[in-house]
């Protein structure tokens, strides 16, 4: 392999890694925060690329305003959702969650099926992001995933701002650390839990809107991403967001190269590593903290 | 009187689905069979959350490994040989169970419920992406095995019969040797652990080799559901190995009732008898039945909220209330 390819596969594997990042930290929201093991994460992604294949030709040109107004809805939804079922959720042992969300799984993907059909689509990221453009002298880059590693590392600072340097975040740490304690304090639980929780799924479809116009919309294609990135959490050490980042971004880098050196047996690479990690530190590479 | 009866019930119950075969359309013995196959993988599974207390989502690779097992090691052009696929399809299991069990026991709750959930991934990925394992479409086993001593076939899986014969026996078996178990030291040990391993440990109980103990013998036993499913079938395809399997043998034991032995019958009674209700047009009209995955979800969703102890807590209520 020479060097100019070396090269793209590395930020293939940065691209693909914060992409994963983004859906694990909405994952690590929903479970370090709530405490519910959510298996319905990956609908959310695929939510999100199927918000992109109808957003996307009402938009037009304006690639950036139809990410927001698709964040906006699937807040909404996250919002709704967790009024309508998640809420009910709390007070049950992990093993009802697991089976719940398992259902739910089942509930999404036959409603998927019946709104949008069984067809593989595409979606077409817009003219100023399409094409390559010259990294130096040595390579050329699709122009579209050096948006994707740009846009998921702003909305990583974003979150990061939030929960360390804003009030919500301040409630956010203190909700993880202590819920009976912020209670207390007389503040809005309820509220809160419903904000993170409409967080939660915002990110998780924000990747998959991010994620559309690079792989096909298609259906099942929750699964994968969601075993992955519980993998993501697991390697990171549960509620953990630095660590989160550091675990997505190893797993980006063993499944492109992986995919490079070891094309038929890909897939495990990153279960390997899984594997190793754990017996290394079974609680994961980090602590719980932001 | 009551008492007595209940405890000859699993008794009655091998004699009765001894009998059926008598009496039932070949449709009707064929959901029977279903039901005594789910029903020794949900036992595998109900002696590692319901007795031990540890909650896997990944036992649907044990399943798999043991029913792929079966199909790769019969032979091409004959018929296997039941005496060797039958334990060689347990050991494939028990062997990957071993390594798995022992690498994810180091973690607790949580963590072990996304390890166990990402080792079944990985061998569902070996299957899925390598020729070997005949990518999704899944391989077809040629010919069923045969049980066949000195010239004379005592058994073909080819019919029906046997087939039938040959998974009460196997449920009978996983049954009964469960149920010594929970009855022995190591169960009641087992059981210890369940409550509070912390005071197990300190009593001088090396917890982890129980626990290790029991995920292998989990596995075995998945792995012979494993095996009467390749049989029963004539196939394997990845989806076995896949955590939507997992889940549903999860739901299976939860449906009936944690923590009973026939809790996890009656649960695999219940799972497909809802699944076939649920996706046969003449009950539920052609466009429910279209659907079956809804209403499925939602049937387990009410079933989840409503009954936390199962089909066996509805029983319980109602001895107890009247």
């Amino acid at each position: 392999m020479d060097l100019a390819t070396f090269a793209v596969q590395c930020l293939n594997a940065v691209q693909y890694g914060l992409l994963l990042f983004l859906v694990a930290s909405g994952l690590t929201l929903i479970f370090g925060i709530m405490g519910v093991i959510n298996l319905a994460h990956g609908s959310f992604y695929m939510l999100g690329a199927y918000l992109a294949f109808g957003l996307a030709p009402l938009f037009g040109q304006n690639f950036v305003l139809m990410l927001v107004c698709g964040t906006l809805l699937a807040a909404l939804f996250g919002y709704l959702l967790e009024w309508a079922f998640f809420s009910y959720l709390y007070q049950r042992d992990h093993l009802q969650q697991v089976l719940m969300t398992w259902a739910l799984i089942l509930v999404f993907e036959e409603l998927r099926s019946m709104l949008v059909g069984n067809d593989v689509h595409g979606v077409k990221a817009p003219d100023w992001l399409a094409g390559t453009v010259a990294l130096g002298e040595l390579m050329t880059y699709p122009v579209y995933r050096l948006f994707a590693s740009l846009a998921c590392l702003a909305i990583g600072a974003a979150l990061w701002f939030t929960v360390n340097r804003t009030r919500l975040g301040m409630m956010i740490r203190a909700g993880a650390s202590n819920r009976d304690m912020v209670r207390g304090l007389g503040i809005p639980i309820t509220w809160l839990y419903r904000v993170v929780f409409a967080g939660g799924v915002a990110l998780a479809a924000l990747a998959g809107m991010i994620a559309a116009p690079m792989s096909s919309v298609y259906p099942g294609m929750g699964g994968h991403v969601l075993i992955v990135s519980f993998v993501v959490v697991v390697i990171g050490g549960i509620g953990s967001i630095p660590g989160a980042l550091v675990a997505a971004l190893l797993v980006g880098l063993v499944d492109t190269f992986g995919k490079v050196f070891f094309a038929e047996l890909s897939g495990i690479g990153v279960y390997l590593l899984m594997a190793v990690i754990l017996v290394w530190r079974p609680e994961g590479l980090m602590r719980k903290g932001w | 009187m009551v008492a007595t009866l209940n405890r000859w019930l699993p008794l009655l119950a091998a004699l009765a689905l001894a009998a059926l075969p008598a009496v039932l359309s070949p449709y009707l013995q064929d959901l029977v069979l279903r039901v005594m196959v789910l029903a020794v993988f949900a036992l595998s599974l109900e002696l590692l959350v319901g007795t031990t207390g540890l909650v896997s989502l990944g036992h649907a690779a044990f399943y798999g490994i043991g029913a792929y097992a079966t199909v790769k090691l019969s032979p091409e052009f004959e018929a296997g040989n039941l005496l060797l696929l039958l334990p060689a399809a347990m050991a494939a299991a028990g062997v990957y169970a071993a390594a798995v069990g022992a690498l994810s026991l180091r973690t607790k709750g949580v963590y072990f419920i996304m390890v166990t959930l990402a080792f079944a991934q990985m061998a569902y990925f070996v299957v899925h992406d390598t020729k070997a394992g005949g990518g999704t479409d899944g391989i077809y086993l040629n010919l069923r095995p045969v049980l066949a001593l000195g010239g004379q076939t005592l058994i073909n899986l080819d019919d029906k019969r046997s087939m039938y014969g040959l998974a009460l026996g196997a449920l009978v078996a996983t049954y009964a040797l469960l149920a010594l178990l929970r009855r022995s030291r190591f169960g009641h040990a087992l059981a210890g652990i369940r409550v509070n391993e912390q005071r197990m440990r300190a009593a001088g109980f090396s917890t982890t080799l129980y626990k290790w103990a029991a995920f292998v013998l989990a596995g075995m036993l998945a792995g012979l559901a494993g095996f009467l499913v390749a049989a029963k079938d004539g196939f394997v395809n990845p989806e076995m190995l896949s955590w939507h399997e997992s889940g549903a043998v999860l739901l299976v034991i939860i449906l009936g009732g944690l923590g009973h032995l026939r809790g996890a019958v009656i649960g695999a009674i219940g799972f497909v008898l809802l699944k076939e209700a649920l996706s046969t047009p003449a009950l539920v009209g052609h466009v429910l039945a279209e659907r079956w995955q809804l209403t499925l979800g939602l049937a387990v969703m009410a079933c989840v909220a409503l009954m936390p102890k199962g089909l066996i807590g509805l029983a319980r209520r109602k001895e107890s209330g009247s």
